[in-house]
């Protein structure tokens, strides 16, 4: 894992006093709120609909067992207990009060952490492949790079007041599990014909009111030009991405209406103008980054282990666990355990404190201490020997942590919702919670096989419900909450924003539909090996919308 | 005919702490939606909000939420985004004003 160098110490010790300082000049009357509100964001903290709300980067997603203890010390120091993990792989607390941020953000220093980057017009924390450094099928761990970015483009002074937000993820896999084609720019590690590592690069994807997914601008970078490839694009979009309205100021909206050759074009040529070199990474300075992402020393194991297959045959509980929680590693005779944050009734990405503390014990005697957050919000052991996981798998029981539900239907992304947002428009965790108890058998969702069900609470799509293979919109008509439902959504290399089924649905409807959905898709599939997703994409949405709209008339009948 | 003037009530987030507030008719603030001063008419509303918004050193974002009278007389929300705001998370009855029921002066006290 990363380690700060005696400057990062210093930046992030800076920022944390002079938030302290900025505090206390709201505090005593010398700022305004409108003043202090652009500097209080730039540290991470909002003010929501029942208080405050501080949100934490977790640098593509990887900490450490001690990052988390300290988390879990936050949660009960400073907030009620808890935290909740979000699906830009950050945490956030939803209790602070202000006096104490500055408290909260010197604890997060402690330990190489910080709210940086994760509001305001800026470039935002990148996001990365959960997996990096543990899948069977990556070509290369995109970590290092990911930080390389974050070493650029923190405090950047010529993109720190770009017309928006600026979204990046990475991964270093053919089959992405970071939904890089739904963020600003998507990027993804590939061999070029010799065998040299580069990027391709994804430029324009986004959610919100106006989904797109994005298009590939430059088909191959080579690795040690891609800061100076990221500068180029940053630059066109600071110059001509509009900033005459908010809604129209994201980079999605320049592709779309300048079109992707025009775009290429300028960036190119932005390119083609630049000092390169001077944006190249010192070898050295790359050479210290990489270093700390070595993976840990494997043993030398055969890849089956006997020990596990005779647990699995004594324990049902395992055994289902293992089969849908666990994921093929590189390193033969080991595993990359998912624990979901999705037990059915639960807020999906809610820990609690000792939750956190047991997953932080766990990942240090089972896992190489290193911890992953995913954007579907679960944590990741991610190197775990296949001989330890019925140990590990006993500990989690034991904190509500074993639910065998990744990638089923109950492994619901929610965003907070109007339970806690101030932006938000409806609830998006009660109806969370209502589904994830509809389908929380777990032969019956075993039989259902992969769905992704994901859920906003209002147009800004944190949730990601364009990408859900079931995505629900929480809207408010008419003075109540209206949900939208949309199919075939898709996350992954295959990207694809799910279409709209018809009219929205009343709050307690929405369960009842979720169900008939899969109900016909049972009735409906070709066979058992039909995905739902790849049902949606051979049917369309016609049996979908009978089952929802003309089935419900007729249960009211 | 003109629709009637909804009555309003000016609501806001207390600075420290974060929490909800209501503007009350003596001019300051409480925790509890049911003690605040309720305007009925546009005129009264926009003074109320003016008036509101010069504590700007203790409140942040005060703005006019739509409210009814019930049968004491008393302000109620009628929004569920203010009716969500008197209470808490919805899904946990443990945390926020449900949990707790106090107004600002109650836990000066």
């Amino acid at each position: 894992m990363y380690r700060y160098d005696e400057f990062d110490h210093a930046f992030v010790r800076d920022r944390v006093a002079r938030f302290r300082d900025q505090v206390q000049r709201r505090i005593d009357g010398r700022l305004s709120e409108e003043e202090f509100r652009p500097l209080r964001l730039q540290n991470g903290l909002y003010l929501q609909l029942h208080a405050y709300m501080l949100r934490i980067a977790i640098p593509y997603g990887t900490m450490s067992s001690r990052q988390m203890r300290q988390l879990a010390l936050i949660a009960d120091k400073w907030d009620k207990g808890y935290g909740h993990f979000t699906t830009r792989q950050n945490i956030q607390f939803n209790w602070p009060v202000l006096k104490d941020t500055p408290e909260i953000l010197d604890a997060l220093a402690d330990v190489e952490m910080h709210a940086i980057q994760t509001s305001g017009n800026c470039i935002r924390n990148v996001t990365a492949d959960h997996f990096a450094g543990a899948a069977a099928d990556e070509i290369e761990d995109p970590r290092p790079i990911a930080e390389v970015i974050r070493h650029w483009s923190t405090g950047h002074p010529e993109f720190s007041f770009l017309p928006r937000k600026f979204k990046i993820a990475i991964t270093g896999a053919e089959h992405d599990r970071a939904a890089i084609k739904a963020h600003d720019i998507g990027l993804r590690l590939k061999r070029d014909a010799h065998g040299r590592v580069g990027v391709e690069v994804v430029v324009g994807g986004g959610l919100g009111r106006s989904p797109f997914v994005g298009v590939v601008l430059r088909d191959f970078v080579p690795k040690e030009e891609l800061l100076a490839y990221l500068e180029a694009i940053l630059r066109v979009y600071n110059l001509y991405g509009r900033r005459d309205n908010k809604y129209k100021a994201r980079i999605k909206i320049l592709v779309h209406e300048e079109g992707i050759e025009e775009i290429r074009k300028r960036v190119e040529a932005e390119f083609a103008a630049m000092e390169g070199p001077s944006l190249t990474p010192d070898p050295d300075e790359l050479e210290r980054i990489e270093r700390y992402f070595a993976p840990p020393s494997f043993e030398e194991l055969p890849n089956l282990s006997p020990e596990l297959d005779e647990a699995k045959a004594a324990d049902a509980a395992l055994k289902a666990w293992v089969e849908t929680n666990t994921h093929a590693h590189k390193a033969p005779g080991y595993a990359i355990v998912t624990v979901t944050l999705k037990k059915p009734g639960e807020a999906p990405g809610d820990a609690t404190s000792d939750q956190m503390r047991a997953l932080a014990d766990l990942a240090e005697t089972y896992g190489a201490g290193e911890l992953r957050v995913s954007h579907e919000q679960n944590i990741v052991i991610p190197h775990v020997k296949k001989g330890d996981l019925a140990k590990l798998h006993a500990a989690l029981v034991a904190h509500e942590l074993a639910t065998p539900n990744l990638g089923l239907a109950s492994d619901i992304i929610a965003c907070p919702g109007l339970d806690y947002c101030g932006l938000a428009t409806a609830r998006s965790i009660p109806v969370a919670q209502d589904i994830a108890n509809r389908f929380k058998d777990h032969d019956a969702a075993r039989a259902i096989g992969e769905l992704k069900i994901k859920i906003s609470g209002c147009i800004n799509a944190c949730g990601h419900h364009h990408l859900g293979h079931i995505g629900i919109l929480g809207l408010e008509k008419a003075g109540k909450e209206n949900y939208q439902i949309t199919l075939g959504g898709d996350a992954t290399e295959n990207a694809a924003l799910g279409q709209r089924i018809g009219p929205g649905l009343d709050y307690e409807d929405v369960g009842p539909a979720v169900e008939r959905i899969v109900e016909a898709y049972l009735a409906h599939r070709a066979s058992p090996d039909e995905s739902f997703v790849d049902a949606v994409r051979r049917l369309g949405v016609e049996p979908f919308k009978t089952a929802v709209y003309e089935e419900k008339d007729r249960d009211a009948a | 005919m003109a629709k009637a003037f909804e009555p309003q009530i000016v609501t806001a987030n207390d600075l420290l702490l974060g929490d909800v507030i209501y503007r009350t008719e003596a001019g300051g603030w409480t925790r509890e939606h049911r003690e605040a001063a309720v305007a009925h008419t546009k005129e009264a509303a926009e003074a109320l909000l003016k008036a509101a918004e010069a504590d700007h050193l203790t409140i942040v974002g005060a703005y006019l939420a739509p409210t009814r009278l019930g049968d004491d007389g008393r302000p109620e929300p009628t929004h569920f985004r203010e009716i969500f705001r008197t209470t808490g998370p919805t899904f946990r009855t443990d945390l926020g004003k449900q949990a707790e029921g106090k107004s600002l002066d109650e836990e000066a006290a």
